[in-house]
């Protein structure tokens, strides 16, 4: 199966279920500065086992993953009491998640981005507009804006990374704020 | 655990990058090489990507209203949300397209110049807009009107007129409407300047009714006070020399300026007591050359120079 197959599988069924896993992460995981790191571990086993097979369904795959994995680092990290490795086993891929919406409600999804949008710095969210929306070139953001290229392009890469936390991790519905920081450099730039 | 906050940087590097306009076959072949190192280089960039490809829906959504492209004309008979609808994907959303588009401001296009630039923008009806030093405006050219937001600064305007699609520029709570013509508007804080050097405008907001001002005519109003003065055609002139980079005085006392000049230079010139503020000086002098203006103003008037940090002190 080719490496683009993967990937679209990837975007398409295992991306959705962002929120939902940070969910079950944090119910079953002290530290909250690690949250990132795990669910980036538990995409790379995803992604590693499907290689050998899509799975036929992509979230009891991911959480059972997900719960595996966490077992591993309880086990390897040896600060454990018997009875956290045995609650983690015995956890079920809880019923009460909601399962996500197949077909995009556009309307919906509309005012999300929109949401998601207000929530970006001002001077990295014109620049996102600007490129992303309204598809002018960076080179040509760079002259209206009166900013140098690079600063355009450090405003896209960081707006890139909140985008991503917001629409798939959740953040929006009562977000927890990241611990590990954006670059602080594109910061200095906002007027 | 800092290894995926760095991965994740990097693949935000590697999506911006891959916007320029250079992106070459060799960084392709980089950013290929990077994505085959670690299933987590890839998982992290999928997971931006699909977001980022996600924004940029909406633009379908918004139509494309890039004024550079589109004549004025052309948008008067297709009101961009009509346009959005015209692609078959959104077909169905035009409705709630157009909902939600009217909440938010349609394509507003942002324009600005750092301290001490100047910019010149050619707008899609055949208008010229100049920008001065430290300025920010929008621009928005839909439906059947032009419109500019200047937001700060100074900036010219050469309109292309038009009466059936009024050209406006917002400034604080005052209008300036083109009625076929040439003029510049400055907006700080609690200056507002309009200076026309043809054709006539009118200007609202800054009185009581609505004055028509034409060539020759300066509006000058700081607070509530406004003033309106008749110029002669050179002083017209001197006026608007920013253009041409120059700044222009003509028995112009010290601290006025000076507090032109730092409207142009991150050094800032600083007048350390009264008698230096007053004195009377005449000349052209490049705006964006403190250094020269400074040195001429130590030998043909004798003040003292003396520098603190990034500020220029002058004293009598």
């Amino acid at each position: 199966m080719s490496e683009s197959e993967l990937d679209a599988w990837f975007i398409r069924e295992v991306l959705p279920l962002e929120a939902a896993l940070m969910r079950y992460l944090r119910r079953n995981w002290r530290e909250e500065g690690d949250l990132a790191d795990l669910r980036q571990d538990v995409y790379v086993r995803v992604y590693d086992a499907a290689r050998q097979g899509i799975p036929k369904q992509a979230k009891p795959f991911v959480f059972s993953t997900a719960r595996n994995l966490l077992i591993d680092l309880v086990r390897r990290s040896r600060v454990i009491s018997i009875e956290t490795v045995a609650d983690l086993e015995l956890s079920n891929v809880s019923t009460e998640e909601v399962s996500p919406e197949q077909q995009v409600i556009a309307r919906a999804e509309l005012r999300q981005l929109q949401a998601a949008l207000d929530r970006l710095p001002p001077r990295c969210r014109e620049v996102v507009v600007m490129r992303k929306i309204d598809g002018i070139s960076q080179r040509e953001v760079a002259f209206r804006l009166g900013i140098a290229e690079d600063t355009v392009e450090k405003h896209v890469a960081k707006g890139a990374r909140m985008l991503a936390d917001i629409l798939l991790g959740g953040e929006l519905e009562g977000g927890h704020r990241r611990s590990s920081g954006y670059s602080r450099k594109a910061d200095t730039d906002e007027r | 655990m800092n290894a995926n906050a760095h991965i994740e940087a990097r693949a935000a590097e590697w999506l911006a990058r891959k916007d320029r306009p250079d992106w070459s076959p060799v960084q392709e072949r980089e950013f290929k090489d990077w994505l085959a190192e670690s299933t987590a280089h890839r998982v992290a960039y999928l997971r931006l990507d699909s977001t980022w490809e996600r924004a940029g829906r909406l633009a379908v959504l918004r139509g494309s209203t890039n004024e550079n492209d589109e004549p004025a004309a052309h948008l008067i008979n297709w009101p961009f949300w009509a346009k959005a609808a015209a692609s078959l994907a959104v077909l169905a959303l035009a409705g709630s397209a157009y909902v939600y588009l009217q909440t938010k401001s349609p394509a507003e296009h942002r324009y600005a110049t750092e301290i001490g630039a100047r910019k010149t923008l050619a707008l899609s009806d055949g208008s010229k807009v100049e920008l001065n030093t430290d300025t920010a405006i929008r621009v928005a050219m839909t439906g059947n009107r032009r419109t500019v937001w200047l937001d700060r600064g100074e900036a010219y305007f050469q309109v292309v007129h038009d009466p059936a699609h009024p050209f406006v520029v917002h400034a604080g709570g005052r209008t300036v409407t083109d009625l076929g013509t040439k003029f510049s508007v400055r907006h700080d804080s609690d200056r507002f300047e309009v200076v026309v050097e043809d054709g006539s405008v009118r200007v609202a907001g800054a009185t009581t009714r609505p004055l028509t001002e034409t060539r020759g005519d300066v509006l000058m109003a700081r607070g509530k006070s406004v003033l309106v003065k008749h110029e002669t055609d050179d002083q017209l002139a001197n006026d608007l020399s920013w253009r041409l980079g120059v700044l222009v005085f003509d028995q112009t006392a010290l601290s006025d300026a000076a507090e032109e000049f730092n409207r142009y230079n991150q050094q800032k010139l600083v007048l350390a007591d009264a008698a230096a503020a007053k004195i009377r000086i005449g000349g052209s002098f490049e705006a964006g050359n403190v250094e020269a203006f400074v040195r001429l103003l130590e030998t043909g008037f004798g003040v003292r120079v003396t520098r603190k940090g990034a500020d220029i002190i002058i004293s009598s």
